[in-house]
């Protein structure tokens, strides 16, 4: 299809109702950059997923950051992460009574910070998919190779497939998912099969420009009520994955239960340091108690497609960027921060 | 600390590099106050300038804090003519650091036709660090009434060049990346002076807003224009001007051009009729080479900002939220 037929296509739908569900963070910034919602036809509904990592971080892990930074360690993070509320406190709140927090763009920057300040203590906050993973794992051989003994990772890595089956399971009206596009670059398609064929829903992976993504909708709005699994973003995603980046993984991760903001422990769907490599752990098993700031919050269902942003009632009044209540308001890429700044479904 | 005494050793500082570079008769006077020619409306803003890093790609502290003040007075129609400086120098600060801002400040001042005719420095405890306030003065010439409020239904809006260059050059800097992109910090005199010429059929002037595209970038400013004139704005995404290698840096790090500041940029909102000829002045003045018309002012409603996507969608912009932090994943 021409990208007019495809906009054609998709404004034109007057089949039944249909809910499809982005999984990834970046394809959430994505379709409100692009404004999609709005070229869509009524009867199709885009909801946004628990894709983004830092939004489904549980209190106990931000409130073991905070403890290890209070012990005199040098906490380093991406930007996103500084701004989570923790059961009492963000790291950015206590930044400002005095704990040393670094915001790095790569994970590697800790090397240069821990070889300068060798009598220093680092932690890495190491948050993410399977997109990030590999990059742990090569900057743990790093650490070995270079006989780095004052970095460690607090780890909350979790896996995509589990908490699909879970946002099912749990009774969502999802009809489709545009499957993530970065997390397919390293597991391949191959892990949606089961569920798709569980649920009878197609999936659609997708890259993140527009008209990638108009093209995937296109895909899972033909095969709605099927199982299937289309891989719309070839130049990217093998069936198989990347089998290198898989290998990285399995050598120094290790599969277990994760605890996700909002909705519980999910077997199976996280990942931590093997034992042999645990002497670089800071602490990451067991981080599952999940206290939520504010109680009116209502991020879990948003995760789950459940509400969108917009019903949940501290939505722009109470909760904005400035004055997050819930993790979705903190990053680009969370539900509640991408449909306030875009006046995303109010065009 | 001795040089922020007021004594000998201030005067040797002033002597040695600000009366040195800023060579004119009210400030060699080196009174207590300047006294100038005035006009009947003056136009007066003032700006504190804390730039990290000190000098940048394209530009440094002392070009930026005259180009900030002056093109402020321009937003309002003024001619700029004369302009004060405030240092506050950190102990430890580098001279020869110091010469080159002062000579770089003089040299910008001289391009924006703007005389300098007060200054003053105080030395504080620190880390070397360097500020700078200016404060300017504009005349404003009678029947000219540029204004946030002022943009009107049908006018069209126009920006002078490519978003995000100043916010990437010093992010660039600041995070040690490698990269051609440089400030675009530069005094917009000539721009605003051509735009002014411009008359309606009515003779009256066909530009009726001006911004300077700075912190916050194009969707924070339109924001602003769009909630002061009570009128929408659409703007289109294919026609706003991005630099490739600012397109790339801002996806690299999960920032929105849109949202990223410039310091020598400027919006306008013109009459439909004279827009080809506000948008052929602009082109034809230093800084104005990608000039382009990306949007139009709608009926009076919300005083909302959309953006046309380049997909063609709709998307509603607001100003800036928080500090725009990086992605990541």
């Amino acid at each position: 299809m021409t990208l007019d037929q495809m906009k054609a296509y998709l404004q034109g739908y007057d089949g039944k109702e249909i809910n499809i569900m982005e999984v990834c963070g970046s394809h959430t910034a994505a379709i409100a950059k692009n404004g999609i919602p709005g070229m869509l036809s009524p009867r199709i509904h885009l909801l946004s997923g628990p894709g983004c990592p830092v939004c489904v971080t549980p209190s106990a892990y931000v409130d073991k950051l905070i403890e290890l930074a209070d012990s005199g360690k040098v906490i380093v993070t991406f930007g996103d992460m500084i701004r989570i509320p923790g059961s009492k406190e963000s790291l950015s709140e206590a930044k400002g009574r005095g704990i040393r927090v670094e915001m790095v763009y790569s994970p590697f920057d800790i090397i240069s910070m821990a070889k300068a300040a060798a009598d220093d203590e680092f932690v890495f906050a190491a948050v993410g998919f399977e997109t990030t993973t590999p990059i742990y794992a090569l900057l743990i051989e790093h650490l070995i190779k270079e006989e780095i003994k004052n970095v460690k990772l607090l780890t909350a890595l979790k896996t995509m497939p589990g908490v699909i089956d879970h946002v099912m399971a749990s009774g969502a009206d999802i009809d489709g998912f545009i499957a993530p596009g970065h997390v397919s670059v390293v597991t391949g398609t191959g892990i949606y099969k089961p569920i798709a064929e569980k649920y009878s829903i197609p999936f659609g992976v997708s890259g993140f420009e527009g008209e990638q993504l108009l093209k995937a909708l296109c895909g899972i709005v033909a095969s709605v009520g099927r199982g299937v699994v289309h891989n719309f973003y070839h130049e990217a995603v093998r069936d198989e994955g990347n089998i290198s980046a898989n290998e990285i993984i399995n050598r120094y991760f290790k599969e277990d239960d994760a605890m996700w903001r909002g909705m519980g422990i999910i077997p199976g769907s996280g990942r931590y340091l093997k034992e042999e490599y645990v002497s670089f752990d800071a602490g990451s098993f067991g981080l599952n108690d999940d206290e939520i700031k504010n109680k009116a919050c209502r991020c879990s269902e948003v995760l789950m497609g459940k509400i969108k942003p917009m019903e949940c009632p501290l939505f722009k009044k109470v909760c904005t960027p400035l004055s997050p209540q819930g993790a979705c308001m903190v990053s680009e890429e969370g539900n509640c921060h991408s449909y306030l700044v875009n006046g995303r479904d109010d065009l | 600390m001795l040089h922020g005494s007021g004594g000998r050793a201030s005067s040797e500082l002033i002597g040695s590099i600000f009366a040195k570079e800023f060579d004119n008769d009210v400030l060699n006077a080196m009174e207590d106050a300047a006294v100038v020619d005035g006009c009947k409306r003056i136009a007066m803003t003032t700006d504190s300038f804390v730039v990290t890093p000190l000098e940048f790609k394209g530009g440094d502290l002392g070009r930026l804090s005259v180009c900030g003040t002056v093109n402020d007075l321009l937003m309002r129609g003024a001619e700029p003519k004369y302009m004060t400086c405030g240092f506050i120098l950190e102990v430890g600060a580098d001279v020869e650091l110091l010469k080159r801002l002062v000579h770089s400040m003089a040299a910008c001042a001289a391009e924006a036709g703007v005389i300098l005719v007060a200054g003053d420095t105080k030395v504080i405890e620190g880390t070397g660090g360097i500020y700078v306030n200016t404060t300017g003065v504009g005349f404003v010439d009678e029947g000219i009434d540029i204004a946030a409020a002022n943009s009107k239904p049908d006018d069209l809006i126009l920006v002078s060049g490519t978003m995000g260059d100043h916010h990437a050059a010093i992010l660039s800097e600041r995070m040690s990346i490698k990269n051609d992109i440089e400030s675009d910090n530069a005094p917009l005199v000539e721009m605003v002076s051509k735009l002014k010429k411009i008359r309606t059929k009515d003779g009256e002037c066909a530009v009726h807003t001006l911004r300077d595209v700075t912190r916050g970038g194009l969707g924070t400013v339109l924001s602003e224009l769009a909630a002061s004139s009570g009128c929408d704005f659409l703007i289109e995404e294919d026609k706003i001007p991005v630099s490739s290698a600012v397109r790339d840096f801002a996806g690299l790090l999960g920032l929105d051009p849109l949202y990223m500041g410039n310091e020598g940029k400027l919006v306008a909102t013109v009459t439909r009729a004279e827009a080809p000829e506000a948008l052929a002045a602009v082109r034809s003045s230093r800084y104005g080479e990608n000039a382009a018309i990306i949007g139009e002012v709608q009926k009076p409603g919300n005083g909302g900002l959309v953006l046309r996507t380049g997909l063609g969608g709709l998307r509603r912009l607001g100003p800036l939220e928080g500090e725009g932090l990086p992605r990541i994943c």
